[in-house]
């Protein structure tokens, strides 16, 4: 044990430190160490049984089951790497899911970045109301996704539903079909995306904002730069930090997109809004076939892993 | 600086006023209208929901929605279900996530940050990766189309081990230390320093996991079987069922009202909890 210096000097800060003689010192000591560890796992012995059992073992598990065929009767069966030869090479399914997750992304990730950075800059001001535009923004988020999805479901209806007939008065003459037409469906997703969540990062925006220090802006207003200039060349650059958070939040997010999928369009029409998540679901639960979906759910874990290494990664060379 | 210099920039932050507080009232109606909507559709009868042109406001209230939901659906029960899994799995969360932090934080011992790395890197890992071993499990153990899964599937997340040890690391350990020099177990400093001084956490994790478990669809949809087991927004699904030539509006919107009206409330009472809890376990995410 290489740390041990430090490990002693830390123990004796901890509980139950004993002033140690020299003799007995080292007895002492490895019976503490063996008292804390006792007592450490007491107090997590609760949480951590639920947690290894539930997920843990689950995550381990999954692997193992990617590389089987796993009907919904019977044992699963070891066939090496044929889910993954499938699934790269003969799925148009999965192709087109990873394409559909991919077009929500690009769409839903700058779009929300956007929105979300205006709204906290423009509340950052000292402005009357900013509290409850606050809380109004933040709502959308917290609210049951069904029943959000259920309404703008309704509100997106081709023919009679609000947004149309808004549509028709502003003089569109042949609005499109939303969530009934596949070209349409994927954008009506993304906008209930964003306009779910653009509440929650403009949250973490405005709290990146309070670490801009004021004198910056009064010295670029000295040095007579009007307000766009100042967003530019002070807000920005100041922000780089948050702004790298939530893009990666909102790429992870993005390309693990289920459930306002699942209640608005369930993958439909067609396969045009099918995404990653989507098609795991259906190929396990919908036809059965276990083993194959986990080697998507493989696919999707890998992805998820790669851009969290990839922010923690870079967080530790900005903060550095 | 001239005086026409002066009127010119008032006359041009005047513009900027206008056009900030424009900007957010726009905003807002984006956000709000959504849920005014809901909140009127619930009260029209059903052939009323769709009119040319938008009726935003009903014309005869029909408050008979709101009674009626209680005998033509499973609403009392969904409403029941949810409330026992919602509080249950608060309960569970708060009291074995903070009874692990405090393990994480205060108590050395080989292994522990290890272990530590462990449950934060789970988090990262979406739940419909694993979601298939987890229900063959569940499947094998009886547990399918039973409260008690959404219990499992909830309870015992790392997200609670985490915003309690964030919060922990910020109490000094002198504190703890004293109630040493005093003669406490290490039990008794959870029971009778840390957790009266962690109560703004404690908080703030009662409200996140209520509302993450109430508006739980995924894990809900997947377990419960028998309408009779449904959580509410479970149920809220059965009205859709027949997304085009659904006749049932008034009810769908009522039982949408019902869902989101309970969040609201909490939303509205411990909105600081919430904005606070974000800010230590998002920003450090």
């Amino acid at each position: 044990m290489t740390t041990q210096p430090i490990a002693s000097a830390q123990l004796s800060a901890q509980p139950g430190a004993v002033p140690t003689g020299r003799g007995q010192g080292r007895r002492r000591r490895s019976s503490l160490r063996w008292h804390n560890t006792l007592r450490g796992w007491s107090f997590i012995a609760p949480n951590f049984i639920g947690f290894a059992v539930l997920t843990l073992v689950p995550i381990v598990v999954l692997f193992y089951v990617a590389l089987t065929k796993w009907g919904a009767l019977g044992d699963p069966e070891w066939i090496g790497l044929d889910n993954f030869v499938k699934l790269f090479t003969r799925d148009p399914r999965f192709n087109t899911a990873l394409w559909n997750t991919l077009y929500y992304t690009a769409l839903h990730m700058p779009l929300t970045l956007a929105a979300s950075l205006g709204l906290a800059v423009l509340l950052n001001q000292r402005i009357r109301g900013a509290a409850f535009f606050r809380t109004t923004a933040f709502f959308p988020y917290i609210t049951s996704i069904v029943a959000i999805a259920m309404v703008w479901n309704l509100l997106f209806s081709p023919d009679y539903g609000p947004i149309n007939q808004i549509l028709r008065f502003f003089g569109v003459d042949n609005p499109p079909g939303w969530t009934v037409s596949s070209t349409w469906a994927m954008p009506a997703v993304i906008v209930v995306g964003t306009w779910r969540e653009m509440g929650y990062y403009m949250l973490l925006f405005l709290a990146g904002l309070q670490t801009v220090p004021r004198e910056l802006y009064e010295a670029a207003r000295v040095d007579g730069a009007g307000a766009w200039s100042r967003f530019w060349h002070v807000t920005v650059p100041c922000l780089r930090p948050t702004t790298f958070f939530v893009t990666v939040m909102l790429t992870i997010g993005s390309m693990k997109v289920f459930d306002l999928v699942f209640v608005m369009t369930e993958g439909g029409p067609g396969r045009s809004t099918l995404v990653i998540s989507q098609l795991i679901w259906q190929q396990a639960f919908v036809e059965g076939d276990f083993g194959y979906a986990s080697a998507i759910a493989v696919v999707l874990f890998a992805i998820c892993l790669i851009l969290t290494i990839f922010q923690f990664w870079v967080n530790r060379r900005v903060e550095r | 600086m001239s005086r026409a210099g002066r009127k010119r920039r008032s006359i041009g932050s005047r513009i900027g006023l206008v056009a900030l507080y424009g900007g957010l009232a726009a905003a807002a109606v984006f956000l709000l209208l959504p849920f005014f909507w809901m909140i009127s559709s619930s009260l029209k009868p059903d052939n009323q929901v769709f009119t040319v042109p938008v009726r935003w406001f009903p014309e005869v209230f029909k408050w008979s929605n709101y009674v009626d939901i209680w005998t033509k659906s499973g609403m009392a029960d969904w409403l029941k279900n949810t409330m026992i899994l919602s509080v249950v799995v608060t309960a569970l969360q708060v009291f074995t996530g903070s009874f692990a932090a405090y393990g994480f934080s205060r108590i050395r011992f080989p292994g522990r940050d290890v272990l530590f790395l462990g449950y934060i890197a789970t988090i990262a890992v979406p739940w419909q990766a694993y979601m298939i071993p987890q229900y063959k499990m569940m499947a094998a153990a009886g547990l399918v189309d039973t409260l008690w899964s959404i219990i499992l599937l909830q309870a015992f997340g790392a997200f609670g081990v985490f915003l309690m040890k964030q919060f922990y690391e910020t109490i000094p350990e002198e504190l703890s230390e004293s109630g040493r020099l005093d003669g406490l177990s290490e039990y008794g400093i959870y029971r009778r320093i840390m957790l009266p001084l962690s109560v703004p956490a404690i908080a703030s994790l009662s409200l996140l996991m209520f509302v993450t478990t109430w508006n739980d669809f995924l894990g809900p949809r997947l377990y419960l079987r028998t309408p009779a087991h449904f959580t509410i927004q479970v149920g809220l699904k059965v009205f859709q069922a027949d997304p085009q030539g659904s006749s049932m509006y008034g009810l769908m919107f009522t039982g949408s009202v019902l869902s989101v009206v309970p969040i609201a409330l909490i939303f509205m009472a411990g909105q600081r909890y919430f904005i606070e809890g974000i800010a230590t376990t998002g920003m450090k995410g």
